[in-house]
């Protein structure tokens, strides 16, 4: 099993999220992730897919996202070279005592704070999921009380070489 | 010249070629109806719409054309599902029209309103709302197109009450362009390449066949490259016809009720050409037992198909017509030079010994009358020259085993869903696209009676189906796992209350004929079938009699339980 970010170009048309997700849950596959937007062109809609499965599970996948009638591509971008992202906003306990220890961590993941209140902080953070990984465990003594993901966004970078 | 979006459909259905369409009215189509007497397409008018949609897919499968049918919303909607689950799991075009309520009630729980494209999402190749009356011949375009090309299946097209009286200038696209959806026709020549060097090298070779050979019409080059090659050919039931049903090299039927034969060549053969068939749990048994000796070549349209229940060595994306002709044309100069019978012989004789050993059989000992003798006697009177429609169930699985298909279009079954009650609605669809021919619904006492209403249908429209119902008295598929499997707890599967199926034919004005003893089974249905009307023949056949061989639910392919 492994996760990978799937790409999927699709026309921008009523229902279309509708058929991406029904085949998921049709078809008993996992999906950890998904997020939708608008590209420049303006009938056409990128969605970022994080599923999770063996390679034939995948394979399949791929498949049957490239069979639905309203899909114009489809790529697996764990195959390529490519940057993810995502943008996380946490709300967590901030009490005297604790606030200097978490601008620390605010500070060392570069991150932002985006409100505040007596007894707590909006933080926000943007990276790939290792980061977003570490921060949350790091927040995690400190008492999250509620948290906002957007979920992966992708891209292949322009140039095949590791940075 | 401006029409309104119910004058565009019809004059649209015109432009695609549907001569007739079946249907049943209602308050969200009563605007395309008003429109139907000044329209060239004939209309059916069904007593249910179940019946509505198998017979667009009986008339499709039977006249290998696009099958289509009109309904209100709704419940009228709704009822049509398992047909369009049917057609969809069958890879059938039918292209379905919903009228809906009016756009400004959408989503208001408006009266007689369903979300039917949201509940036949996953059972349509795909489906429209018409939300904006300039889009209308374009979507009814695609539909056509989509049900038809690819991997043909079901599309459904819902529109709104206010959409068909809208008016717009008619102007139906010639052709269509999606930059969305383009499937693959032709195979890969590499790929074509590879599987004439095995098939050089392969000592044991196997064609196993499906429906994608029926819906893509490559039937004579699947024959061509059988008799040529001296391949043995083993079918599933959706392909069954698709190779002639009497040469020597046919084998049958495989998997779960297949024949000895087909299932020890599967076993054994160390190359298998699966064509247009996708492995499905009937077929395969037990999968990691499955072809366990072979290279396993895959041709299938649908790229899903491949490689999504047994992993093939070489796969081919492709119509099958156009890759088994590629195939045709890569081996023809072989002919001369390599002799393909000689190489196959010993082969091709043991799977010959196979059949000698275990051919498909039954005890005709008793009294009663044996329903696979009445299937045998039906191909004997026919020549095999009917259309012969099924419900589903043991009925279903004698019609496969008995009856020798000669040829593709010819055997019409709900193979993927299994959707009792498909056959004879089915049936009355072929009829209608073939007024002449002799069209059977080899029925069980079960089955018939989900879709019995469709009698009045045939009558009044003059369509001579014939139903034999193989009556005894059980859901006896069922009846036949309860009895092997679960200790003869034969829980809700007496059905032997029943109507008096002669007396309810002659009620819908159609004749009933009934046979109780042996002698009389092949004098009944010759004088059945001459009958210039729909008539139903009740055989009241053994009743416990059961289907053999059968490999267990689960079971690999060789552990089959034999007459």
């Amino acid at each position: 099993m492994s996760k990978h970010t799937l790409s999927v170009m699709v026309e921008n048309e009523p229902g279309v999220l509708s058929r991406v997700a029904g085949l998921f849950s049709g078809r008993g596959f996992n999906i950890n992730s998904l997020n939708v937007a608008p590209t420049l062109e303006k009938d056409v809609s990128l969605m970022t897919i994080v599923a999770e499965g063996d390679d034939a599970i995948i394979e399949q996948i791929v498949k049957q996202l490239r069979k639905l009638i309203p899909t114009i591509k489809v790529k697996d971008l764990t195959e390529l070279n490519s940057v993810d992202r995502e943008m996380v906003l946490i709300k967590v306990n901030a009490e005297d005592s604790k606030r200097a220890e978490i601008l620390r961590i605010v500070d060392i993941f570069r991150c932002k704070v985006v409100d505040v209140s007596a007894d707590e902080l909006t933080i926000e953070i943007t990276g790939d999921q290792s980061k977003i990984g570490a921060i949350v465990n790091l927040l995690t003594r400190f008492g999250i009380k509620e948290i906002a993901r957007t979920g992966n966004v992708a891209m292949q970078r322009s140039m095949q070489i590791e940075l | 010249m401006k029409l309104t979006g119910a004058q565009i459909l019809l004059k649209c259905l015109e432009e695609e070629g549907v001569d007739v369409m079946f249907g049943f009215p209602g308050g969200a189509v009563i605007d395309i109806y008003d429109e139907i007497p000044n329209s060239k397409v004939e209309h059916i008018l069904v007593r249910h719409e179940q019946g509505a949609i198998h017979a667009a897919d009986g008339y499709a499968r039977a006249s290998g054309r696009a099958g289509v049918c009109l309904l209100t919303s709704g419940p009228g909607a709704t009822n049509a599902v398992t047909g369009i689950a049917t057609a969809y799991a069958d890879s059938i075009p039918v292209v379905i029209f919903t009228g809906q309520v009016p756009r400004a009630l959408i989503g208001n729980d408006a009266f007689q309103e369903v979300d039917i494209v949201g509940i036949t999402r996953p059972c349509t190749k795909h489906n429209y709302l018409v939300q904006d009356i300039k889009d209308l011949q374009t979507i009814i375009k695609q539909a056509f197109y989509l049900a038809r090309s690819g991997r043909p299946g079901p599309v459904l097209v819902d529109l709104p009450k206010d959409i068909q009286q809208q008016k717009v200038e008619f102007d139906y696209p010639k052709d269509v362009s999606m930059r969305s959806y383009k499937p693959t026709r032709k195979p890969h020549i590499g790929q074509i390449r590879k599987v004439v060097k095995l098939l050089k090298k392969a000592r044991r070779p196997l064609f196993y066949t499906g429906g994608g050979v029926i819906s893509s019409a490559a039937h004579e080059e699947l024959t061509w490259l059988g008799q040529k090659l001296s391949i043995p050919v083993t079918s599933t039931l959706m392909g069954l016809g698709a190779f002639p049903g009497d040469d020597d090299l046919f084998l049958g039927m495989l998997g779960m009720h297949g024949t000895y034969a087909a299932n020890m060549a599967v076993n054994d053969c160390d190359l298998l050409l699966a064509v247009g068939a996708r492995f499905d749990d009937r077929v395969t048994g037990r999968i990691d037992t499955f072809a366990p000796n072979a290279t396993i070549v895959h041709i299938d349209v649908d790229p899903t198909s491949i490689q999504k229940n047994v992993s093939v060595h070489v796969p081919i994306v492709s119509d099958c017509k156009p890759a088994l002709a590629a195939l045709k044309k890569e081996t023809e100069g072989t002919l001369e030079e390599f002799d393909w019978a000689a190489d196959h012989k010993e082969w091709v004789d043991e799977v010959q010994g196979w059949n000698r050993e275990h051919p498909l059989t039954y005890k005709d000992d008793g009294e009663g009358i044996k329903p696979q003798y009445v299937v045998e006697k039906i191909y004997e009177i026919t020549k095999g020259d009917a259309i012969i429609a099924t419900e589903v169930g043991q009925n279903q699985m004698w019609a496969a085993q008995f009856y020798k298909y000669a040829k593709p279009n010819t055997l019409l079954t709900s193979g993927g869903l299994g959707t009792m009650g498909y056959g004879f609605p089915a049936a009355m669809g072929a009829q209608k696209a073939f007024p002449d021919k002799l069209v059977i619904d080899i029925a069980g006492d079960g089955s018939i009676q989900m879709c019995i209403q469709e009698m009045m249908t045939v009558v009044c429209n003059k369509l001579p189906v014939k139903i034999v119902i193989l009556n005894n008295g059980y859901l006896g598929m069922v009846r036949q796992w309860q009895e092997l499997f679960y200790d003869k707890n034969y829980c809700a599967t007496c059905m032997d209350a029943q109507p008096d199926f002669v007396k309810l034919a002659e009620a819908y004005g159609a004749a009933g004929f009934r046979v109780t003893e042996k002698k009389d089974v092949e004098k009944t249905l010759r004088e059945a079938f001459k009958v210039d009307k729909p008539v139903i023949v009740d055989i009241r056949v053994e009743k416990e009699e059961n289907v053999y061989p059968m490999v267990p639910a689960g079971a690999s392919l060789t552990e089959m339980l034999l007459v």
